[in-house]
């Protein structure tokens, strides 16, 4: 049974991944969540996301929304934005491809080239 | 563009991703606080769900405009379907949607469904939904409460954010939490275990 005493517990190993997250670099991955991308499974991809940096136990990575990006056709949408990278967007997720998304591109740095639909230089 | 939306319109399969469709709106008019609310009254034969937001709010013309499949205030998409869609799912389940809104002060939308109609869509995965918009939203506040007959569950992202603080939402160990909770709460509803904590 899940109680708020239990979240209380969190409190301390919670303060300490935030020290953590702040002195690292901040990569993001952004899940479209228009209606299209709702429609076409983002939130499955999302949960998805969540669950797999659960499982590896990843606290320095920000899972984020969109809205529509007018990519519709492409839903859903994952952007993965790394500090000093370009970002990459990867189109016609699920939940599979999410999990290897975190596995591939967030863990080892390997962008997965099949699933990317755009590539976009930031400026930094 | 009649096409594009029943094609849409035929995957948005339960009423839970409409809710997470229409709390899009919320956000996207600027809202700090969003109350998502499901009674469910069987007694009744009623299915409502309530989404209440605090952001800017619609002037007359522009809701009139919302609920039209043809209007958008976004220019990335030609189509806004979220209104529309629900309207049309309520109306096909003999129910109807409400639309009230003030500019500045915020807007409610009330969808009601006769709750055993062959129409009405299933609720759906509702603690995905909600763990969805609080992971992804740390910002933004969201009270969820559901009440089935004579059961009510809530949770209130404030409570959580005094215990943990706004930044941790998003690490695995809060996620988790999150996660087991909403489940649990959702069994609770339909008849589980009687959870020994609610918030409110």
């Amino acid at each position: 049974m899940k109680s708020l005493d239990e979240l209380r517990k969190l409190r301390e190993k919670a303060q300490e991944a935030i020290r953590l997250r702040e002195q690292t670099d901040g990569t993001k991955i952004v899940v479209g969540m228009g209606t299209c991308g709702i429609a076409a499974g983002a939130r499955e991809v999302m949960l998805a996301l969540m669950d797999e940096l659960e499982k590896k136990n990843i606290a320095d990575v920000v899972v984020t929304q969109t809205g529509c990006a007018g990519l519709c056709e492409k839903e859903p949408l994952v952007e993965v934005i790394r500090p000093g990278e370009p970002k990459i967007t990867y189109g016609y997720m699920t939940p599979e491809k999410a999990r290897m998304v975190v596995t591939s591109h967030i863990v080892n740095g390997q962008i997965i080239g099949e699933y990317v639909i755009a590539r976009e230089e930031t400026v930094s | 563009m009649i096409a594009v939306g029943y094609n849409i319109g035929d995957k948005m399969r339960e009423l839970a991703l409409h809710v997470l469709d229409l709390v899009q709106n919320s956000l996207r008019a600027g809202a700090s606080l969003i109350e998502v609310e499901i009674l469910e009254n069987t007694d009744l034969d009623q299915l409502t769900i309530t989404i209440r937001d605090n952001g800017c709010g619609m002037e007359e013309n522009l809701k009139e405009k919302v609920l039209d499949p043809f209007t958008t205030t976004r220019t990335t998409r030609k189509v806004g379907l979220g209104l529309p869609l629900l309207k049309m799912a309520a109306e096909r389940a003999g129910g109807r949607l409400t639309l009230n809104s003030e500019p500045g002060k915020g807007t409610v939308v009330e969808a009601a469904f006769q709750h055993s109609h062959i129409d009405r869509m299933p609720l759906g995965d509702m603690a995905g939904t909600i763990l969805t918009v609080i992971i992804s939203n740390p910002r933004v506040d969201l009270v969820y409460r559901h009440r089935v007959d004579g059961r009510q569950w809530e949770i209130d992202t404030r409570v959580i954010k005094d215990e943990v603080g706004e930044d941790a939402l998003g690490l695995p160990a809060v996620i988790n939490w999150l996660r087991s909770y909403l489940e649990e709460g959702q069994k609770y509803l339909y008849g589980g275990a009687i959870t020994d904590e609610v918030f409110g």
